[in-house]
This record gives structure tokens, sequence and C-alpha cells, in this order.
């Protein structure tokens, strides 16, 4: 039973990473229609950040006690890969995207691709993040509990909460403050938002930011759990990523956390049931809710606006 | 008007120019090609690689050179992928005219290549890819291509005979990269080894050299805690694994193959861990130590196992193209072959009928302290 138990919070720990991109996703797909498939990028992006705060920082002693530091260090990592992801999608929705705003979707959606193809091969050049595998660097110490035969590491526990925590600020800003009115606005109708006086294109630019500032934390968060980067690591976690969103119906910021756990789970047990099969498992979950419920989990059928 | 005019001239040199750099060259240099992972997942090992060859093709131009020619390095970067290495072998052999070849790395890099090599009656020696695919195929020997290293068979029941008799180690579990020979075939060695000599093998499962996430494996591995975990694969997925093996809670003996050998191994994680491997620089034979100084004099490193057998591998070759008196592949092969005892860091060297050394013996290390030790040489 306590093994059942044990792959059931690996599953979910995964899925925790797995939602923090997959929201990304679906708050774009909101707002614009627009799959943005440079997002798995940018959460590569944002664990080579906390990998250049964390080495530029190693030497640093900032209380003196080591597990505070290691925390802290973690936590600047983290706020660093935040900030850059954000500026990167912001600029990248400016230059890329918002041209392209009222042209055909497919458009859009082959730039998102080259988009995500550039970042991939540019900071694969020497002089930007390079073509190598590179050991994460851990600032916490391994420390793990063993509680009613269930085994919890740190990491599981810090997955866990720095996670829900974003979640929670994301849940504030999205229904709790104006900013977040505007981009339920923007999402539901972005015409008439503008004729109401919403500035839709600062909206948009807020989305992208947000939804990176989480893409980074989660890369920064996923190179400590699993400590090997290199700059075609997004593509998988985004393909997943994705494919919750679109299981949680995408466009669904509740949806996108389910359809995140969900993927995580179904993977970590196929995992423990035959190694080899655990992708094509998660990806047969997503085509069977698909079969059963098209819109996905969350998600409204929606009328094609003409 | 003036554009096209431009553009046309430029066009005329553009075709002129190559046809100018394919005039003869003097003459008097040998090109060898080296291909090894100089990016990518495993990049000290090509570093290493390729320092190992440069020491020695710069001793034997010191030394005069071969036949009164020069030695010159052609370096081809195979990123540790095998299309890499196919596109490496070929511009090397078809564009830089290239005849021998030193390379590459890894045994799934090393195959493909092998084939093209033997195709075109190029010579190829392969410094560390120890699976024996690498010089035969289908039971046939492709004839022009040998190796500088022991093969997998030896390597992986060196470790299992090491944990039974020595470490008097009882349980097991495996882990295995399914889409890389090298490691895959260790794998298999090592259990068929570990189950014959009465030891356990209780998880014995595959991943693909994308995953990450081990978090389920290593569930179903501590229901029944091994007092050794084998991983036989390259250092980076084994730093990856084993920090999540700890995270896990498992207290047992990490283990590995020479793929553990880089200075990028996190020796935090594996501290405690053995790994078979093809010299140890503590080894007090002349041979070694004076490649161990020479080596951290000219790199401020201690010569990892990559850059001897790289150091051991030109050796050979060049060996056998100064014995051949020519340039001409069929000799240098024949050379090749027929080398007998032939005195190299990691042993004296003889080919067996498919291009492998003889009697190589096989050194255990352990990370202790977060250096590597020599325990013990194994004589399979």
């Amino acid at each position: 039973m306590s093994y059942v138990l044990q792959q059931l919070l690996n599953g979910i720990a995964l899925g925790f990473v797995y939602a923090l991109i997959a929201l990304g996703y679906t708050m774009v797909y909101g707002i614009v229609r627009l799959i943005n498939f440079a997002h798995g990028d940018v959460f590569m992006v944002g664990a080579f950040i906390g990998y250049f705060t964390l080495r530029a920082l190693s030497k640093v002693t900032l209380t003196g006690i080591a597990w505070l530091d290691g925390l802290l260090l973690f936590l600047l990592a983290m706020l660093a890969a935040m900030v850059v992801c954000t500026a990167l999608n912001v600029a990248i929705e400016r230059i890329a995207y918002k041209p392209l705003r009222n042209a055909p979707r497919i458009a859009a959606l082959i730039t998102a691709i080259g988009v995500s193809l550039f970042l991939e091969y540019f900071s694969s050049l020497k002089f930007v993040f390079g073509p190598n595998y590179i050991t994460y660097p851990t600032p916490l110490p391994m420390v793990n509990w063993e509680i009613g035969g269930l085994r919890i590491s740190i990491l599981q526990v810090l997955i866990a909460v720095v996670a829900t925590l974003l979640l929670l600020a994301l849940n504030y800003i999205v229904h709790y403050t104006k900013m977040g009115k505007a981009m339920r606005a923007t999402a539901f109708d972005r015409d008439t938002a503008r004729l109401m006086g919403i500035d839709v294109d600062l909206t948009i630019s807020f989305t992208f930011g947000l939804g990176a500032a989480l893409a980074g934390a989660g890369g920064v968060l996923y190179a400590t759990a699993y400590p090997r980067i290199h700059t075609f690591m997004g593509i998988i976690p985004g393909l997943k990523a994705f494919t919750a969103a679109v299981l949680g119906g995408i466009g669904s910021l509740p949806g996108a956390f389910v359809g995140a756990l969900i993927m995580g789970v179904a993977e970590v047990i196929a995992k423990s049931i035959y190694s080899t099969i655990a992708d094509g498992v998660a990806f047969l979950v997503l085509i069977i809710v698909l079969l059963v419920k098209p819109a996905g989990l969350f998600g409204r059928a929606e009328v094609e606006k003409v | 008007m003036r554009t096209i005019r431009i553009l046309s001239i430029l066009l005329v040199v553009s075709m002129i120019l190559p046809l100018a750099s394919c005039g003869p060259k003097g003459g008097g240099t040998i090109k060898i090609g080296v291909i090894a992972p100089m990016t990518g997942d495993v990049k000290t090992f090509g570093e290493s690689t390729k320092n190992g060859v440069q020491m020695a093709i710069n001793e034997w131009n010191a030394k005069g050179g071969i036949n009164g020619k020069t030695l010159e390095m052609v370096l081809g970067d195979d990123k540790n992928d095998p299309a890499e290495a196919t596109n490496a072998a070929t511009k090397l052999i078809k564009q830089d005219k290239v005849k021998f070849i030193i390379g590459s790395v890894s045994s799934k890099c090393s195959i493909p290549i092998s084939v093209i090599a033997n195709d075109n009656k190029v010579v190829m020696i392969s410094g560390t890819s120890t699976n024996p695919k690498v010089t035969v195929a289908d039971g046939k020997r492709k004839e022009y291509v040998f190796r500088a290293c022991f093969i997998d068979p030896p390597q992986g029941s060196a470790m299992a005979k090491f944990a039974l008799e020595t470490l008097k180690i009882k349980k097991a579990a495996v882990f295995y990269d399914n889409g890389n020979d090298y490691v895959k075939g260790l794998a298999e060695f090592f259990k068929a080894a570990f189950e014959k000599g009465g030891g356990t093998v209780t998880v014995y499962e595959a991943y693909s050299k994308d995953d990450t996430d081990f978090s389920a494996l290593l569930t179903k591995v501590m229901a029944d805690p091994p007092d050794m975990l084998y991983i036989p694969d390259y250092y980076n997925m084994v730093n990856l694994i084993a920090k999540q093996a700890r995270d896990k809670g498992f207290k047992g003996i990490l283990a590995g193959g020479d793929g553990w050998d880089s200075s990028d191994l996190d020796v935090k994680a594996t501290e405690g861990g053995y790994f078979t491997n093809h010299y140890s620089p503590d080894d007090p034979r002349p041979e070694v130590q004076n490649w161990v100084k020479a080596y951290k004099e000219k790199y401020g490193s201690v010569p990892d196992a990559l850059a001897t057998l790289g150091y051991d591998a030109a050796n050979l070759l060049l060996n056998a193209i100064k014995t051949a008196g020519t340039e001409d592949t069929a000799k240098v092969k024949d050379a090749m072959q027929a080398t007998k005892g032939f005195k190299t860091v990691s042993g004296e060297i003889s080919f067996d009928q498919d291009g492998n050394p003889t009697n190589k013996d096989i050194a255990i290390l352990q990370i202790k302290g977060g250096k590597q030790v020599h325990v013990t040489t194994i004589k399979p």
C-alpha cells in the first residue's frame, strides 16, 4: 500500500512542475488563442538563468547557516529566472507575435515554432549557454524523512510549497486585481474590452510575462529536482505541459492544474509498471479524454467566433 | 547592371577559389582523422581524447615524423550522436581525404563510423569503444577496424566478480539506457555474470536518454533495497540518477563502468562508489608514470582513461604506419593486425582475430573523499 502511495506522491511532485508550465500555455491561449510553442524554451532559459545565478553566488555567505543560505540562494536563483523570463517573453510577444495579431492563426503558430527553434539553437551557441550538458548545482542539503512508511525528500516538499504559493498568487492576480479583471475581459472578447477602455496590448503583454514568470520558476525547480540541463531540455516537458493544458481544457486555469497532476501521476504509475512505455501512456490518457470529452476536462465547448 | 557584373565576378571567384586550395600541398604531411564528442552530453570525453592524441602526434613529430612526413590532426565533432558521427566520418574521408581515423569515444558512434571506414578501406582504431560490435558485425570481422581497449563482456563480469567476491554483495539492481549499445551491453554482461555467481538482480529496468525523472524506478528499487545499484552509463546520466537515488534514501553502493571517468562526475552523490576502468594513474609502471608526468606538464591535470587510450590508440596506429613503411591502408592494416607485445600506457598490446587487444587488465577504482582511488586490478 505504501508503495502505491509513494508512487502517487512521486507523480504529484512531477505534476506540480508540469502545472507551472501548463498554466503559461493555457493563459496565453485563453487571451490570444495562440499556442505558444516557445514556452518550453522559456522554461529552459529559466533553468539556465538559475544556474548562472547559483554559480555567481556560490562563494557568497548570507547568514552563515548552511541550510538557510542554501534556501535563500535557491529563492534568489528562482527570482532571477522569473525576472529574466518575464522580460524575455514580453519581448518575444512584442517582436514576434504582436505584428501578427490580426493575421490568420496559422501564421502566428508557425512563428511560435520558429521562435522555439531560434531559442534552442541560438542558446546552444558557444557564447550563449553552450551546447553541453551541465550538472546543476544544488544549494540545498540532501535530506529526506520517513513518515508512515512514505519517504519524502526536502525537494518534494519545496516543489509542493513553492508551486502552491505561486499558484495561489496567480489565482489572486487573475481573480482579485484590476489587471486580472482586464485579462479575463480581454480573453472573453478583445474588441469589447478595448471599447470599455482596457489597454489590450498591455494586458496581453502582462499575460505573457505572468506565464513566463511561472515557467522560469518551474525551470529552476525542475533543474534542482533533476539536476542536468542543456538547451534542448525544454522540448519534452513543454510538450507534456501542453498536453496537460489540453487535457484539462485549454484556456482554463484549474483545468491546466488538474491536467498537469493527472499527467504527472499517469507517467509515474506507467513507469513503475513498465519503464519504457511511460510517455506512451501519458499521451494515451490525452487521447482517451479527448475522445470522451473533446473540450478537455474543464473546457467549455466553444463556438468559433466569426 | 553594375550589381550583376559584381555578382558574376564574385561567382567566378568563388568557383576558382576551392580549386586553388586543392592544389598539391607539398606532400609532406600525413593526415590523422580524429572523431570525438567535442560538445554535447559527454564533452569531457572528447576533450581528453583529443589531448591524448595530440600528445602522441607531437611526440612523433618531434622525432621527425613518419617516413619524413609530418603528422597533422584533422578533428571531427560527433556530439555523441550516431547521425553526426556518420557525417563527420564521411566528411573526413571524402573531403579531407583522410586515410586513418582515431575514434570515436562511445560505441554507438563508433559502430556507424566503423562501417563507413571499412567500406572505404580507411584504417580505424577506437580508443575507448568497448562494445563488441565495433569490430565485428554479424559474425564477420571488419578488417580495417581495431580498438585499444578491452570489450564489454569482461568489463561487466569484472564488476560482478568484484561485487560478489570482494564486497560480498548478494543483491543488486541495474538501470540501463535502452538506446545505447555500450550501456545495454554492459548491463547485460553484468547481470549474466552476477546471477551466474549466485547473486540476485532485484530490479533490471530500462530508460531512454531524455528521461530525467527516476522517482518511479527508484521507488521500485527501494521496495526491496539492494546493496548495489549498477548504472553503467556516462557521467552526466550517472549524476542525474545518483542524486535522485540518494534523495530516495538509497544507502548502498553505486557502481558503473568506464563511462564514469570524468572530471564532471558528481563525486558527492557517488561517494563510496566503484567503477571499472582502463588504467589507474597510481600504477607504478614507468610507462604510466612518465605519461602522467608529461600530461600534467602540458594540460595541468592527471590524465583520465579517455586521454590515455587516445594516446595509446594514436601510438598503435602511428607504429603500424611506420612498420608498414607506406600509407597504403591495406598494408597498414596488416601491420596493425601483426602488432605483438607493443608497449602502451594501458598495457602490452597484441591483437586477436577480432581486432581486440588480448589480455587487457581491468582496474577497479573507488570514489573516495571526492577522488578516484585505485582499489584492485582484475585480470580477465
